[in-house]
């Protein structure tokens, strides 16, 4: 019984990790560059809902909203200040702009929140259910999380495979020439990618945070890193890469953490992920474009 | 007068590509531009498009300057080009493709334009929900005309239509081309393959080092020695 709740603790940890990837993966999709400072807008996400909900004492519901539309709007900011003006340039320039981001993002977070943790308290209140007679006990939080994550990957599916804007983001994604010619705005469909990526950020935050609920400016950074990791190993770029990727890393995190050693989790999470490129250097779900000319 | 290109200048940084280019396209025109590789034929119709921008001069469709407008404008105004390489979306379906190049049209004519599409291109009809990249080059080269036909372009531009198929195939592309202009379609044609640009072209223009050495019509390049030597293989 132990097993079966370590593994759905690893699913639903995997599965804030899958959230955050997918803006990752999105993002390098369209404008082949890794955004460092995704997990610094999750933190943002957690920091917003955190004060609308607990210090202006609004329904949880409204928090998560207001977290999401800060976050939709920073990620558009940030894009259009700091790396669209980096479009044409070396893709080196902007890995650093996007490291710069990331550190004025924590930055500023400290010096309007202080670096002092804040204690978050779950949007779902702390219930648990039990099962199988008591033996095994869930949190809501960790059942919210699961669910969230699967409504994601099917609504990001229909998204980008039935309406205008989905589709016009795969055909940037591919080749921004050939989409220009198409009459599709470039400009604009990097900004709706950016948008819809960093809304997810707000969602991962507060679920990050109702699960773990030490809220600081450094809150996103690790969780960012590993979204990162869970993108490159399930192949980046891929939509589905990223949830496999996140949700299996998220199980491997926990296993090592119960089985092997707390200190050591981390360090079996990238040996796994070495393991799996120098086996398949493009991932688990990544295929090499079969090119005919 | 459809299309005018009046004195283009474009670099790549510091290199001079296209010098002083100025050339028109009429109403139901087939252009021709020809002219060696790297003479500069693919820098003037990614100019026009306005995927590069010209130093100086202007560019008119239909009496407009479209020398300042974004790409995706551009194409609103009927303007299709149908890019070097053919630069199909390979991981998009055949249909995705084509709703691509219906970008700009109003979502409910889509489907109607699709058919004439199809009705052009029976082949496409047959792989609509087959992913792009498993086309074979002909297949490739018809989905990317296809999907340029989607916008309803009163001026078409081709760059490099016949590069890499077989010689039954280039026929095809260019009779195909032919029957598009009978429908009214202005074309602009960029090629390497000289003679078969000029047996369809109403009027061509030798494009050399960047500046238009030569125009006139189709027929009279055919004939001219000069040209025969240096683009028809004597």
């Amino acid at each position: 019984m132990t097993f079966l709740s370590y593994l759905i603790g690893g699913i639903s940890l995997g599965s804030v990790y899958a959230i955050i990837a997918l803006g990752y993966t999105m993002v390098y999709g369209i404008s082949k560059m890794l955004n460092f400072a995704h997990g610094d807008v999750i933190m943002v996400g957690a920091y917003v809902c955190f004060f609308a909900t607990f210090r202006w004492n609004l329904p949880p519901a409204v928090g998560v909203l207001l977290a999401i539309a800060m976050c939709t709007i920073l990620g558009v900011i940030i894009e259009r200040l700091a790396y669209k003006p980096l479009r044409a340039v070396a893709s080196l320039a902007v890995l650093i702009t996007a490291i710069g981001v990331s550190y004025f993002l924590q930055n500023a977070a400290q010096l309007l929140w202080t670096s002092n943790p804040k204690v978050f308290t779950s949007v779902v209140g702390d219930a648990a259910i039990k099962l199988f007679g008591g033996q095994l006990s869930v949190s809501v939080i960790t059942i919210v999380t699961i669910a969230a994550c699967i409504v994601i990957m099917i609504a990001l599916t229909w998204f980008t495979g039935n309406t205008k804007i989905g589709k016009a983001m795969r055909a940037c994604s591919e080749d921004k020439g050939a989409a220009q010619l198409m009459g599709i705005s470039v400009n604009f469909t990097i900004s709706v990618t950016f948008a819809v990526g960093s809304a997810l950020a707000a969602v991962a935050g507060v679920l990050l945070c109702s699960a773990y609920p030490t809220l600081m400016p450094t809150t996103g950074a690790m969780p960012g890193i590993k979204a990162f990791t869970a993108a490159v190993f399930g192949g980046i770029g891929s939509i589905p890469g990223a949830m496999l990727g996140g949700i299996l890393l998220g199980v491997i995190e926990i296993f090592g953490k119960a089985y092997i050693s707390t200190q050591l989790s981390d360090a079996i999470v990238f040996a796994v992920l070495i393991i799996v490129l120098l086996v398949k250097p493009t991932g688990l779900l990544g295929k090499p474009v079969n090119e005919k000319v | 007068m459809l299309l005018k290109v009046d004195d283009i200048n474009v670099y790549y940084g510091a290199i001079h590509a296209v010098k002083g280019v100025s050339i028109e396209v009429n109403e139901g025109e087939i252009v021709t531009l020809i002219g060696a590789n790297g003479a500069g034929k693919s820098t003037v119709l990614k100019t026009i498009s306005g995927l590069l921008r010209s130093r100086t001069g202007g560019i008119y469709f239909q009496d407009e300057n479209i020398s300042s407008l974004a790409s995706h404008k551009i194409v609103e105004r009927g303007l299709a080009q149908v890019p070097e390489g053919r630069r199909i979306f390979l991981q998009m379906t055949v249909q995705e493709n084509l709703e691509m190049g219906a970008y700009t049209q109003p979502s409910g004519s889509i489907e109607s334009t699709m058919k004439k599409v199809f009705a052009q291109f029976p082949r496409l009809q047959e792989r609509c929900r087959q992913i792009a990249g498993t086309l074979s080059g002909g297949e490739q080269q018809m989905l990317v005309m296809g999907r340029a036909l989607m916008s309803h372009p009163k001026l078409l531009m081709l760059d490099e239509p016949s590069m890499g198929l077989a010689p039954i195939l280039v026929e095809q592309i260019f009779s195909i081309i032919q029957a598009l202009n009978k429908e009214g379609t202005s074309i602009l044609l960029v090629e390497q393959n000289a003679q078969m640009a000029l047996s369809i072209a109403d009027r061509a223009y030798v494009l050399e080092t960047g500046s238009i050495s030569v125009s006139g019509t189709g027929r009279e390049l055919i004939e001219s020695d000069k040209i025969r030597k240096a683009y028809l293989g004597g």
